[in-house]
């Protein structure tokens, strides 16, 4: 009970955090603009060109900071919970390549897809890259080991990014492959996002109801059984879980790593390993940490923007090394 | 009365089978312990029993209905396993681990009812581990871990519990500790406990009823005195040991052994 109080007080302070970051991100940026001209866009129906800017350009895009921060982060956790690997990251086991991979294909081969086909085909591609990394990191006895598992990450990641880039220059589509894959929030769109948050939305939903069963889950799979779990239903729901979150980010944002490594060690540290704590608090930091790397990334060097990618990349290297010299202790 | 049995068991893949037709009974209310040589398939024939891994062919039957037909979560009420060391508990404190015992019984988001709050309560009293109870698990020494783990298969409130090697990695007093809980529970609770031991005094002090394993085969099965002997253990384990009694439980015991050579 009492662990349960101390929770909803920091779930509620990060969700004033969120708020406030969200405020700081709209207000900061290329154009000029006020907190009053932000008041404006969100609450009132006011015109002028801050405001306009504010509400086609800004707000779309920091509301997809938001959505891609929380599906990174929350896939990001379930992973690691049901490989109990804390290396587990949809960028690093090969969802976001098989994703990028689908994306190019479909690009060249179907130029005319609407949102919604390209964001199927980021899911489909996000399962083929998942199911490519699981199957040659179980292939040998003993399977799962972490490191097996992320170097089968890093081969498979490396030969589907190749295959992007190969359609691309055959299909002379580089430009647009990369438009989309370079990892930006750049041109972040309201028909993008009502097409995406609903997936995203379901995605963390069921991660939150499902999050008693990944805890009994990440403790020992034999444990699950015994109290009675249906492990097999539950990892196959949380896999698809994984797809719809980890294919969303990429549908929107393109090649994202280290989001989902990074935000649930941060997350244990704040509310300890319950995932029932675990899934909401990741939902709010990952925003928050996407929306502080996009506000860099566009106040860094105005007018010209620093790739989202690169500085989440630059913040998550050294979190990578940390955890790998811990021995995945921060994991606990 | 047994309510627990197999039947023409065989576990395995194809050809290679690790338990090969076995027919065994789990006497209801007393402690039933499984002994042999690695890799006879005590573990393996622990973890079919619950259900943890599928068999190839015969049937596990408890109370007049065969295990893999049950219902999991109902199997969840009647039996409970503790699997070899546990490696983690993942960093929740004790109290919160215990509280995952009550998993079978919950619906929906698992919000705790008094009832299970009084069986956390009860389970953390009866392992002594009640003191521990803000406690990340991982912070605590082997011996306390291990109840602890047993605290929650203890808040299952299961009248079976089935165990595999306990008392592994554990000192002297702890396996001793451990291994006097659980006796406590058979006599005051009146559960029944199966567990896998590698340590034959130990399982000819404690256990009402013994198992030994060679091949995924029945050598013999009974009490401690008709299976720590001196033909068992030699067909068992390959020794030639000397048998005599606990000058304190009066059990049979093995005193010294010897590897039985040119055979």
């Amino acid at each position: 009970m009492k662990s349960s109080i101390r929770f909803s007080i920091k779930f509620i302070i990060g969700l004033i955090l969120l708020f406030a970051m969200f405020i700081i991100a709209m207000v900061f940026g290329a154009a000029e603009t006020s907190i009053q001209d932000v008041w404006n866009a969100l609450f009132s129906n006011l015109k002028n060109d801050q405001i306009n800017i504010l509400r086609e350009i800004r707000f779309p895009r920091e509301v997809g900071a938001v959505v891609v921060g929380a599906a990174l982060a929350v896939s990001g956790a379930i992973m690691q919970g049901i490989t109990r690997n804390p290396l587990a990251d949809p960028g690093l086991l090969g969802l976001t390549s098989g994703a990028n991979a689908a994306l190019a294909i479909t690009l060249a081969i179907l130029p005319a897809t609407n949102y919604l086909g390209i964001t199927i085909a980021c899911f489909i591609g996000a399962a083929i890259g998942a199911i490519m990394v699981f199957s040659i990191g179980t292939i040998k006895k003993g399977g799962f080991s972490p490191l097996r598992i992320v170097l089968a990450g890093a081969a498979v990641s490396a030969f589907l990014f190749a295959i992007a880039e190969g359609v691309g220059i055959y299909f002379k589509i580089s430009k647009d492959v990369s438009m989309w894959t370079a990892g930006g929030l750049i041109g972040t769109n309201w028909i993008q996002l009502n097409i995406i948050i609903p997936f995203v939305s379901v995605g963390i939903l069921v991660a939150i109801l499902l999050s008693r069963q990944l805890t009994i889950l990440s403790l020992n799979e034999e444990v699950a059984v015994g109290l009675g779990q249906k492990t097999g239903q539950v990892k196959a729901i949380l896999f698809i879980v994984i797809i719809l979150l980890a294919g969303s980010a990429v549908a929107l944002v393109g090649n994202m790593a280290f989001v989902g490594l990074m935000v649930p060690h941060i997350v244990r540290a704040i509310v300890g390993t319950d995932y029932r704590s675990i899934i909401p608090m990741s939902v709010i930091v990952g925003a928050i940490l996407m929306l502080i790397a996009d506000t860099l990334g566009r106040t860094i060097n105005i007018p010209y923007e620093t790739p989202v990618a690169a500085i989440i990349a630059i913040m998550g290297l050294p979190f990578f090394l940390l955890v790998v010299r811990k021995g995945g202790g921060a994991f606990q | 009365m047994v309510r627990l049995y197999t039947d023409d068991l065989s576990i395995g893949y194809g050809e290679r089978l690790i338990v090969k037709e076995l027919s065994v009974q789990i006497p209801d209310q007393q402690i039933t312990t499984i002994i042999g040589p690695n890799g006879c398939g005590k573990s393996t024939l622990l973890k079919a029993i619950t259900r943890i891994i599928s068999h190839q062919s015969g049937s596990i039957v408890l109370d007049g209905k065969s295990v893999t037909k049950e219902n999991t979560k109902q199997l969840a009420k009647k039996m409970a396993i503790l699997p070899q060391t546990p490696e983690s508990a993942a960093g929740l404190t004790v109290g919160e681990l215990v509280s995952y015992g009550r998993f079978p019984y919950q619906t929906g988001f698992g919000r705790l009812t008094t009832k299970d709050y009084e069986v956390i309560e009860w389970a953390l009293q009866v392992t002594g581990t009640a003191e521990f109870k803000y406690f990340p698990v991982d912070a605590l020494s082997g011996g306390q871990r291990q109840r602890v783990w047993i605290a929650m298969a203890l808040a299952q409130e299961t009248e079976i519990i089935f165990l595999d090697e306990p008392t592994t990695y554990l000192d002297m007093a702890h396996q001793l500790e451990v291994l006097e809980l659980l006796q406590k529970l058979n006599k005051e609770e009146k559960r029944t406990i199966v567990m896998v031991l590698h340590d034959l005094n130990q399982a000819a002090r404690f256990a009402d009823n013994i198992i030994a394993l060679k091949g995924g085969q029945i050598v013999k099965a009974g009490s401690c005195e008709q299976v720590i002997t001196q033909e068992v253990l030699r067909d068992v384990f390959q020794i030639d040991a000397e048998i005599g009694l606990d000058p304190r439980t009066n059990k049979p015991m093995c005193i010294t052994y010897n590897l039985l050579k040119g055979e």
